[in-house]
């Protein structure tokens, strides 16, 4: 007994340090060499370049950058703007997930096809339909009837404010969370929630007690997902935001307007710090995946 | 149970890696003949072409202009040498095209929105002399054009000027001047207005340009982007705007949907030309790339030129009509009233210069 406990002991140790083919097909060696060194290649290598060109800067240059009044600003449009729109998906992915998978419909291969056109369309693209479409009622052209509605109506301006940069984020992160909740939702038991039915819950405790936990990490990558997407975001941003600095300027823009001056170490600077404000979110995000899903078990 | 897994994960430790070594090697050998003969077509397909092919890095309105000058070119070439050339043109951004020679583009020429890229190409590689500006007629700028305004038909909020820019409740469009080449010309038309007008006191001309400035409702990135927010989606009473972009504006949407107004004193925009020289005595192309820009000098190219509504460094060549159809109005100069853009970049555009300071928003 005392002998069989060492083994059990060690060999999960030899596994880790000795890279033992974990299956049996071979080739683990091979696999993990090769994704190591893609890594390296593709991501790695091109992010060290990056904290090499900003280490011109020194720690003070780059806390000078990111204490820059202007900067703050837009780091605020950026991330603030990212992770509202990211909420809304998060709420609106799952209602729309939650139709493709529960319901029947005609035309609804055509609905699910429909929200992935975000994913395929370039970004550039997006941003001049969406400006077109929301522009004021000021404007004189014929196709911005949503913008001159909204404008007219409700004295709403969307176009050339934030809430066009939220409208354009909330558009490109849509499929990240339908596309990460609805296959965990096709594999939900409904016996459960019909056992839950059964047993005298009401839908509503359903709902809050069945259902989402059982969704909420797919919920929250979901989320994660839409949400560094929308931090990144340049091309469908820069056509509906209006650019105005401290109100609607969003960090990548300062990146090109710094690269515009020729300053190559300023702008990676910017790079780095985004880089690391999304790296420390993102370990955030995932932290509290991990306690939802420990909690669920 | 603990036995029967050891002995699996057992063999497949002493057969996967002398598999695996073989397959790295083969694979690896695979690679290096794959890349041989790649390079080698590579390289005998670039030698091929090397002597005949030129590239022009240029900015964005040129697109029209350069496709014509270049078919001129070539078949002028031709008749002169019987050497085939052929000029490749790219387009984008002044500064981001400047920035894609700095880091490797292959330019034989660059025909850039302003002096100040061409300087940072020169600053940064060395592969453009310092005084590259004197090397050609007229400030190296084969044609000129100048900053105008264009409103909306029968000019609704009756602007005449500069002055009309300033007032309250005109809404004015042009792009950010710290990510387009263009709008720093439209920023110092504006500026070198009021520099007369207040007889050069600074505060003034601050406030002056400020208070412009305050009227725009969105800062689009480049010229194109803001041709479009004020022609297409009607956004905006008035666009400052290349004289050529607001010709072909009229050109595009119609010219009785939009009035050119000429104000009283306004810039002289000088794009300018340079070879390459690092990367044409690389390539040889040297006779070549020097050819082609002293032909943007030829009567046959100042008539095209003038014919894309650029102005003509030798108005004498083109046909008197197109020349007349340019507004006569005062022009100041870069050099003379800015003292070059080696001053006036990092002054007014330069991190936390005079433009970041007027765009400040008063909290």
């Amino acid at each position: 007994m005392g002998l069989s406990a060492t083994t059990t002991l060690t060999a999960p140790a030899r596994a880790r340090f000795k890279l033992e083919s974990p299956g049996l097909l071979p080739g683990f060696g091979l696999s993990l060499g090769f994704t190591i060194a893609y890594l390296t290649l593709i991501v790695l290598i091109p992010l060290a370049a990056l904290f090499l060109r900003a280490s011109g800067l020194g720690l003070s240059g780059l806390w000078a950058i990111a204490t820059d009044a202007r900067v703050i600003a837009s780091l605020q449009v950026s991330f603030g703007i990212a992770f509202a729109a990211a909420l809304i998906n998060a709420v609106f992915g799952l209602l729309t997930a939650w139709v493709l998978v529960r319901y029947d419909f005609p035309g609804k291969s055509l609905v699910d096809a429909a929200v992935d056109l975000p994913f395929a369309l370039p970004t550039a693209v997006a941003g001049i339909a969406l400006a077109t479409l929301y522009a004021p009622a000021s404007g004189n052209a014929a196709n911005n009837w949503v913008g001159a509605f909204l404008d007219t109506h409700f004295g709403v301006k969307v176009a050339n404010t934030p809430l066009g940069i939220l409208v354009a984020l909330v558009f490109v992160g849509l499929p990240f969370v339908v596309r990460t909740v609805q296959p965990i939702l096709a594999e939900l038991d409904r016996e459960v929630e019909e056992a839950a039915a059964t047993m005298g819950a009401s839908r509503l405790a359903t709902i809050r007690r069945v259902i989402l936990p059982a969704l909420l990490p797919a919920v929250l990558t979901g989320f994660a997902l839409a949400f560094a997407r929308g931090v990144g975001e340049y091309g469908s941003v820069i056509f509906i935001a209006g650019n105005m600095p401290f109100i609607s300027e969003i960090t990548p823009l300062l990146i090109v307007i710094k690269l515009e001056g020729f300053d190559y170490t300023g702008a990676t600077g910017l790079a780095l710090v985004m880089l690391v404000i999304s790296f420390a979110l993102l370990l955030l995000v995932n932290l509290l995946q991990a306690w939802t899903r420990g909690r669920i078990g | 149970m603990t036995t029967a897994r050891d002995a699996t994960a057992f063999t497949s430790h002493r057969i996967a890696p002398r598999l695996t070594r073989r397959v790295v090697w083969r694979t690896l050998r695979d690679v290096a003949l794959v890349a041989a003969a790649f390079g080698f077509v590579a390289a005998t397909t670039i030698g091929a072409h090397a002597q005949t092919q030129l590239l022009n890095v240029s900015y964005d309105p040129t697109r029209e202009l350069y496709k014509e000058i270049n078919a001129a070119f070539a078949s002028d070439w031709k008749a002169k040498t019987g050497e085939t050339v052929t000029v490749r043109a790219s387009h984008g951004g002044s500064g981001a095209q400047a920035r894609a020679v700095i880091d490797g583009l292959d330019a034989d020429v660059v025909t850039l929105a302003l002096g100040g890229d061409i300087d940072a190409i020169a600053a940064k590689t060395g592969k453009i002399p310092a005084d590259w500006q004197k090397k050609l007629p007229n400030n190296a700028s084969p044609y000129t054009s100048t900053i105008v305004l264009l409103v909306r038909k029968g000019n609704p909020k009756g602007i005449k000027d500069w002055d009309d820019l300033a007032k309250p409740g005109v809404a004015v469009i042009t792009p950010n001047p710290k990510t387009s080449g263009g709008a720093r010309w439209n920023y110092l038309g504006a500026w070198a207005y009021a520099a007369k007008k207040f007889g050069g006191d600074e505060a003034k001309i601050r406030a002056f340009v400020a208070a412009i400035y305050k009227n725009v409702p969105v800062l689009d990135t480049g010229a194109r982007g803001a041709t479009t927010s004020f022609a297409q989606r009607g956004l905006g009473d008035v666009l400052i705007a290349w004289e050529n972009e607001a010709y072909l504006v009229g050109d595009e949407f119609g010219a009785d949907k939009f009035e050119i107004v000429v104000p009283s004193l306004s810039i002289l925009a000088e794009p300018p030309v340079a070879v390459v020289d690092g990367n044409i005595d690389k390539k040889g192309t040297r006779k070549q790339a020097e050819a082609y820009l002293a032909y943007l000098y030829t009567d046959a190219a100042q008539k095209i030129i003038a014919k894309h509504h650029y102005r003509p460094s030798k108005p004498e060549a083109v046909d008197k009509a197109l020349v007349d159809a340019f507004p006569k109005l005062e022009l100041v100069t870069i050099d003379g009233a800015f003292g070059g853009w080696a001053k006036a970049q990092p002054t007014h555009f330069g991190d936390g210069g005079v433009f970041d300071q007027i765009y400040k928003p008063t909290k």
